[in-house]
């Protein structure tokens, strides 16, 4: 500890040149913050889904719809606590393909009493509840477009062809971040009632009373259906929201050969810097060594030196990463709802901050501890 | 002018220092290229999809084939239009596609599923696309429950080879031959007869029609005759254009990506560069004096410090441009938000891409080695002489 003003000193050096490679260090350790992040929040979001919640859909496929009669004969079924169901509406509201958020018909007295994890006041609750046109949406659509209670919203049907006007009757915060927070909740009712009542539903949510009888349910479900018009496919709500995760491809290689890219850039220039140091710096080793710094304190001094830069620049990255996302709300264009930064993250980017010091430092700090003062001295003018 | 190689002999004298700087540069160009690939392999592959001789039919306010329906009687109406190009054998050069989306398991996990178009076609559908290939076996045969596999489709699922059975819609498939498209996003696809493929999914409704022009530069005409139909209420595009917007999302956030990345790669890059340029400088000051002792200007010691910088930089650069070089034709795949289905496609380096990559490098050693040749120019000699 008593040689810090000497690593302090070294560092002051050459003050551009530290600033600089710390703040490389902290945008690389920022940008591994980030892609981690990628990962971590697709693997938290797949991993969604009540213990207790089943989701039907059609076996042929996903666009494939089911008759919403067959709620009542899957609610008759033991151990089913209650059953709702839900259309993708796939609606537009502007032309640019930014603007794009989901919107899903649901029953809502069901599907609300199902999905604790949708947060609103209970005024705004039964106010939607009453009126057949209106709707809910997450609290970012308000931050997007400014909407707000009572307030009309138009949006063209891309598969239900026509202007859709609802009425704004509540906002919710879901206090899961995988439910999103940019959807539009409306009336399966309404839907069906303007199409010409065909009624169909997209999928079933399925609450059953004992979690440990997932798969005898799910299979009592899909026996039901068999040899119906429309036979279903039934699983835990976790594997339904996971597949979801799968169809983005391999995201784990890309981000990882592309972390692996950034890091090792980065290593590059810490190094560099490092080197550049000791090397300006020949003389004066040897002249520490002749009044009689010992070779390991020489050797620990240049570490220290690589230490603090590798730190700072993490902890600053880190730092950044970790309180810049929820600032400004990320949630990547509504593929990574609850983007946050997770401590394991955090401890990874500590572990690489301590790899890039001694693999930055090693090297210079082994030459300054083995140089041979003769030789060096020799070059002093 | 400062010889150049001044410049390449002074690099060669601290190799450690410039293998660095510049190897961090080929990164970040490697990093860039790629990832640019990534999009521009996407694109291509959706863009060829389309030709511009070709009209696409969907219903109004579709904006997928998947959201889209036409009915049969729409289709008869659509084929006696007379923007439509007349088949080799007679008849309209025009098929009616249903389009739906089966899942298949993937070989690699049982759990997961992807979601694989399946295109019901008419024969016409092969005329129609110009750039289709059966590329082995025999052609779909009308009234047999057969299927035709695009081509990036084998190898990513199981049961795809010929005589081999397919089992979807309730129903079995044999397939029967496998096609290429000239890379396009059909090569995704899974091929049968339309009307193999209606009864068993979405009754008696296609998704799409789609027919050649008989007079490319008619488009306009074609468009306003079948939008202003009453008994139709289609919207009409191009085929090109209409392929070209399924990126939709996807490749707003893959751009988004790659310059958020590159840019913060860069800044690191930038950083190095400079720090080496700097190094460069002051262990030099001396030469530097003697240069503007023996009459070099000022500017022509900023040119040549720039130009030293830049050519670390250009090495790098090529390097990495090699470096990314390949994964050009990989295979890889991600589900297209737009139709929701699963699409392969190649990461595509195009010799532009590339030339693009090193313009950008290069441009990263120039800003990086800006600051410290602004620095030697303004050498007071006679201090740096003492």
């Amino acid at each position: 500890m008593k040689y810090l003003h000497l690593v302090i000193a070294n560092l002051r050096r050459h003050t551009l040149r530290t600033i600089l490679t710390i703040a490389s260090v902290a945008l690389a350790l920022f940008l591994f913050a980030s892609l981690r992040t990628v990962l971590t929040t697709l693997h938290t979001n797949s991993q969604f889904g009540g213990a207790r919640r089943l989701v039907s859909t059609n076996a042929t496929g996903i666009v494939f719809v089911l008759p919403v009669s067959y709620a009542n004969r899957i609610k008759s079924l033991r151990g089913v606590q209650s059953v709702s169901w839900a259309n993708w509406f796939g609606g537009k509201y502007g032309e640019n393909s930014r603007d794009f958020f989901a919107q899903f018909a649901v029953d809502p007295e069901s599907y609300l009493g199902m999905y604790p994890e949708i947060e609103l006041p209970p005024d705004q609750k039964e106010a939607f509840i009453r009126e057949r046109t209106s709707a809910i949406i997450g609290k970012r659509l308000v931050d997007r477009y400014g909407w707000k209670l009572g307030q009309d919203v138009t949006i063209k049907g891309t598969i239900f062809p026509g202007d859709w006007t609802f009425t704004i009757r509540g906002i919710y915060t879901p206090t899961n971040p995988a439910i999103g927070d940019d959807v539009l909740l409306f009336h399966h009712a309404y839907l069906d009632e303007r199409i010409g009542r065909p009624g169909i539903a997209g999928w079933f949510i399925v609450e059953i009373e004992d979690e440990n009888n997932a798969g005898a349910i799910a299979k009592g479900i899909d026996d039901q259906f068999r040899n119906s018009s429309a036979a279903t496919k039934t699983g835990t709500e976790q594997a339904f929201q996971a597949s979801f995760a799968t169809m983005l491809g391999n995201v784990s290689f890309l981000m990882g050969i592309i972390g692996t890219a950034v890091v090792f850039a980065i290593l590059l220039v810490t190094a560099n810097a490092m080197m550049m140091s000791a090397r300006e710096r020949t003389a004066e080793v040897a002249v520490m060594k002749t009044i009689g710094f010992s070779n390991r304190t020489l050797f620990g001094l240049v570490l220290a030196e690589a230490g603090f830069i590798a730190l700072v620049g993490s902890a600053l990255g880190l730092g950044f990463a970790k309180l810049l996302y929820p600032v400004v709300n990320f949630n990547g264009f509504g593929f990574l709802p609850g983007f946050n930064v997770t401590t394991m993250t955090m401890a990874w980017g500590a572990l690489l901050a301590i790899l890039l010091m001694l693999a930055s430092g090693l090297v210079p700090a082994v030459r300054a501890a083995r140089l041979p003062i003769v030789q060096a001295l020799r070059r002093v003018e | 002018m400062i010889p150049i190689v001044y410049n390449a002999r002074s690099m060669m004298q601290r190799p450690v220092s410039t293998t660095f700087t510049a190897v961090g540069i080929a990164l970040v160009v490697a990093v860039f290229i790629g990832m640019l690939a990534l999009g521009q392999g996407l694109r291509a592959a959706l863009a060829r999809t389309g030709s511009d001789r070709n009209v696409i039919v969907l219903r109004k306010g579709a904006d997928s084939e998947l959201s889209s329906g036409i009915g049969r009687e729409n289709a008869r109406l659509i084929a006696a239009s007379p923007h439509v190009a007349a088949a080799a054998g007679g008849g309209a050069l025009l098929s009616p596609e249903v389009y739906v989306l089966i899942p298949l398991p993937r070989p690699s996990d049982s759990t997961a599923v992807a979601n694989v178009v399946v295109r019901g076609v008419s024969d016409q559908a092969w005329s129609v696309r110009s750039n289709l290939q059966v590329i082995a076996g025999n052609r779909l045969q009308s009234g047999r429950s057969e299927v035709c596999v695009g081509r990036k489709l084998l190898g990513r699922f199981a049961h795809l080879e010929i005589g081999a059975t397919l089992r979807f819609g309730g129903r079995d498939w044999n397939v029967v031959c496998h096609f290429s498209a000239g890379g396009s996003a059909f090569e995704s696809e899974i091929w049968v007869e339309n009307e193999q493929v209606m009864p068993v999914f979405r009754g008696d409704v296609f998704q799409s029609v789609t027919f050649r022009l008989k007079d490319p530069a008619a488009f306009e005409d074609a468009k306003r005759a079948l939008e202003a139909d009453p008994r139709l209420g289609v919207d009409v595009q191009r085929e090109s254009v209409f392929y070209a917007g399924q990126i939709g999302i996807l490749g707003i956030m893959l751009r988004a990506l790659a310059i958020a990345i590159t840019t913060i790669m860069a800044v690191g890059a930038i950083f190095g560069a400079v720090n080496t340029m700097y190094a460069a400088v002051a262990s030099r000051t001396s030469e530097i004096a003697v240069l503007l002792t023996v009459g070099f200007r000022p500017w022509q010691v900023l040119l040549s410090f720039l130009a030293e910088s830049a050519l670390i930089a250009l090495v790098g650069a090529v390097l990495g441009a090699l470096l990314a070089l390949p994964v050009n034709g990989i295979v890889t795949s991600t589900t297209n938000w737009s139709s929701f289905s699963e699409i392969a496609f190649s990461f595509r380096i195009t010799p532009f891409l590339m030339l693009i990559g090193i313009a950008f490098g290069v441009v990263m050693g120039v800003v990086g080695g800006f600051f410290p040749a602004w620095q030697a120019a303004r050498l007071r000699v006679v201090q740096a002489l003492r």
